[in-house]
């Protein structure tokens, strides 16, 4: 296994669109590593994907975890194999089940969680837009009225 | 001796919170100056008695009293003196007491600072801040006591979780209980205001600072917490979207919204009823927040005690507390009339815009924090949601507030021409294109982050800059009137600035960091980066509760050394734990961040090595942030003094 690391210089440059990188120290060992290293982008991306199945909300490429290394290597194997990453991903979830996928599916009772923020901003938009004509057409001698106790305490004030 | 008068005095606080709880909200109702006077004294009794019930306890924990529970679980004889300190609320009953502490607190605050309350709003706020305060009593009394004793003491204690045994961590609670509780104050004044039938733009006022202060803490606590993940877990990360973490976000995220919405309230009479809502809301998700981190129901990496009983006790207060305020919400819904009129393009309107896309990411995060348990309720599928949900729905909302926030902070009240804000802007937008394309041009074949986000940061850094010397007016002498701007001017230049810093930051270090796993054999060098690294050697040695395995790492850059590093691998026996203290080079523009791993069979050792480009900026903006609140703060706390004139003077002649 030691191999793998000897084959490689690996320095490679993490660069993730909208992904926040969060390694540990045990998580991916130097004898996991895949000799191509488009392979091996593509297996820490998705393992980031994935969750450990017995740790506390971390993904398999964080947790020190043993099963977290066999979904590892497992993983790798996979995409090794030549699988998509559609495809490995499903393998996985066929045997663990959607518990494992740290980005929920979209299908089911699931569009909701996904269509939950563009609908509220959708009704709160469309309220504060109602609110803001209303601000607009509301009548103007409404707005500098106090009334009699208001302008006592106004000139008390303003007599201090 | 001690302990039990602690003990003593918790109960006796309780007391007296039960009664100011009810005599000054009947004075207030009948008018009786004698039964609303008592708040004072009362608000008084209660911090203090609250305070000597802590002190206690932290004496209990100072002096290794093992006959407590509490210390034998969580201290240890060895246990250097900072970290005794700080296991006072480094446990589920002691945080609970630190919590009540903070809630009293403020009420006594409230009781010194509200000479300029009306005494009945004054006896409501103190009232209604009180049953907060007798819920909290009655759960830490009733279920999570931290005064038992044990028949039997134990000789030494269990020790304290080792990776809780850290600065970093020692103060990260309270901060963060002083930005959950002070939201307290604002659903205090909420309440108080919604009983009295009564808000107007001195309400407004009054609630500001208040939540002004809790939002400032919010921030420096996250902050903190998110600092001590990066370097303490040994992971890198510094946000992981864990229940936990986001219980404290969303707080923030609605007091950042409340806060803006006062400014309308205060300034234009207008949103009253949405601030209203806003105040309820806030106190309602810290409680929440406390709801998921002591009952369990929500896996995640830093919760306390998983107790179902404590769970069902918050759950009830949850469930009064924002129950009932919504219902009187719900009631004198009717009494909250505006009545700025203001024009669509306004200030006014870009507060609303704020608050809705604050309100909505909100929205978004808890929907995600809890779907894995309506699914599980509802839909019967067990499912996880993670980063990757979150960092998907959620940066849409961040991105949208960064590209209107200088254009809506322009805007003048009441109405405004969109096409003169922006063209002000236009210095600050052409510098931001061009930083971002120069960040594009510099980088090959990377991920548009970084450049996008470096444009994003500084559109909105200079949009505030520019903000800031518009206000200075048009001819000559700006500079000198710059300097004499209102506080709140430039408290507000630099918080907006300070979030355009660390979106830049976390686009930054997400889009270019580096990373490097391998074996490493010692006194061979090896690259990251611009960087060489050699490990020197490996030592074992021991600490005062631990024992360490250190490694010596060079770090040089050009072939000229720049750094010694020490990264290390400690065993805490007590605890039976290992904790890793990563090794960081902390620079202006990047941080080199070195952890050791396990020894191999052929006598290298792992070695993980990362480039993190522009960590502290991240901090830095929030610092800042919570720096243009305190700037804010100082302004107000001036205007509340000598400012009831000054304000109404301002209305009148703004009309």
């Amino acid at each position: 296994m030691k191999r793998l690391v000897l084959a490689m210089g690996l320095i490679y440059t993490v660069a993730l669109a909208g992904l926040i990188v969060a390694n540990p120290v045990w998580a991916v060992q130097p004898d996991e590593v895949l000799d191509d290293p488009v392979l091996e982008t593509r297996a820490r991306e998705l393992s980031k994907e994935l969750r450990c199945l017995v740790c506390r909300n971390e993904s398999i490429d964080e947790s020190n975890a043993d099963l977290a290394r066999d979904l590892r290597l497992l993983l790798r194997e996979r995409l090794v194999a030549g699988d998509s990453d559609e495809a490995a991903i499903a393998f996985i979830v066929d045997r663990y089940g959607e518990y494992v996928l740290l980005r929920p599916t979209t299908d089911g009772s699931n569009w909701l969680l996904w269509a939950a923020g563009p609908l509220m901003l959708l009704l709160a938009g469309g309220a504060g837009l109602g609110y803001l004509r209303g601000r607009e057409r509301a009548p103007k001698s409404h707005e500098a009225t106090l009334n009699a106790a208001e302008q006592e305490r106004l000139r008390q004030i303003l007599d201090e | 001796m001690i302990t039990e008068l602690g003990h003593f005095a918790l109960i006796l606080a309780f007391m007296v919170a039960v009664v100011q709880m009810v005599v000054p909200l009947i004075g207030a109702h009948k008018r009786w100056p004698g039964w609303m006077a008592v708040a004072e004294p009362a608000a008084n009794a209660q911090f203090l008695l609250t305070a000597f019930a802590f002190g206690a306890l932290a004496w209990a924990f100072i002096t290794s009293d093992f006959s407590l529970r509490l210390v034998v679980l969580n201290s240890h004889s060895a246990k250097p003196m900072l970290y005794k300190i700080s296991g006072t609320w480094g446990n589920h009953e002691g945080s609970m007491l630190l919590w009540v502490l903070i809630v009293t607190l403020f009420g006594a605050m409230a009781a010194w600072f509200g000479g300029g309350l009306p005494p009945t709003l004054k006896a409501r706020v103190l009232s209604v801040q009180s049953a907060i305060a007798v819920a909290f009593f009655a759960f830490i009394l009733f279920t999570s006591n931290p005064f038992l004793r044990l028949a039997v003491p134990p000789f030494d204690g269990q020790d304290l979780n080792p990776l809780l045994q850290d600065p970093g961590l020692a103060f990260h609670p309270p901060f963060l209980y002083l930005g959950y509780v002070g939201l307290s104050m604002a659903f205090s004044f909420a309440v108080a205001a919604l009983i009295e039938g009564r808000i107007d733009a001195a309400w407004g006022r009054w609630v500001r600072p208040w939540t002004l202060a809790a939002w400032i803490f919010l921030t420096i606590g996250i902050a903190l917490g998110s600092w001590w993940a990066y370097y303490e877990l040994g992971w890198g990360g510094f946000w992981f979207w864990d229940p936990v973490e986001n219980a404290s976000f969303m707080p923030w995220l609605l007091a950042a919204a409340l806060l803006h919405s006062a400014i309308v309230v205060e300034k234009r009479e207008a949103l009253k009823s949405w601030t209203i809502l806003l105040a309820i809301l806030a106190f309602g998700f810290s409680l929440i927040g406390t709801f998921i981190v002591r009952s369990g129901l929500l896996t995640s990496v830093h919760a306390f005690a998983n107790d179902p009983e404590r769970g069902i006790f918050i759950l009830i207060i949850l469930a009064v507390f924002t129950g009932g305020a919504l219902t009187l919400f719900a009631m004198r819904a009717g009494a909250m009339e505006a009545k700025g009129v203001f024009g669509m393009i306004s200030r006014e309107s870009a507060v609303v815009t704020n608050n809705i896309l604050l309100a909505v990411a909100c929205f978004v995060v808890f929907t995600g924090t809890m779907w894995p348990l309506i699914a599980e309720m509802f839909f019967d599928r067990k499912l996880s949601v993670g980063p990757p949900f979150f960092n998907m729905a959620f940066t849409p909302f961040m991105v949208g507030l960064g590209l209107i926030m200088p254009v809506g902070a322009m805007l003048p009240w009441k109405r405004g021409r969109l096409g003169r804000a922006i063209w002000s802007l236009r210095y600050a937008f052409v510098l931001a294109v061009a930083l971002g394309g120069m960040a594009w041009a510099m980088q090959t074949g990377r991920s548009m982050l970084g450049p996008v986000g470096l444009m994003l940061g500084s559109w909105m850094v200079f949009g505030a800059l520019v903000d800031l010397w518009s206000r200075t007016g048009r001819s000559g002498g700006r500079l000198g009137r710059l300097l004499r701007l209102p506080r709140a001017d430039w408290g507000k230049a630099c918080a907006h600035a300070g979030l355009g810093i660390t979106m830049f930051a976390i686009a930054g270090l997400t889009a270019w960091q580096q990373e490097d796993i391998r074996v490493v054999q010692m006194g061979e060098p090896f690259d990251v980066g611009a960087y060489t690294l050699t490990l020197q050697d490996v030592v074992q040695e021991e600490g005062p509760n631990y024992f360490v395995t250190a490694g010596a790492v060079t770090l040089a850059k050009d072939g000229r050394e720049i750094a010694q590093m020490r990264p290390e691998k400690r065993q805490y026996p007590v605890a039976r734990m290992p904790t890793t203290e990563a090794a960081i080079d902390y620079r202006f523009l990047r941080d080199v961040y070195v952890v050791l791993g396990d020894r191999q069979a052929d006598g290298g050792w792992t070695m993980r090595t990362y480039v993190k480009p522009l960590t502290n900026w991240i901090w830095g903006g929030c610092l800042l942030m919570a720096l243009g609140g305190a700037l804010s703060l100082s302004d107000r706390r001036f205007r509340v003094a000598a400012g009831a004139r000054r304000v109404a003077a301002q209305q009148v002649a703004a009309e």
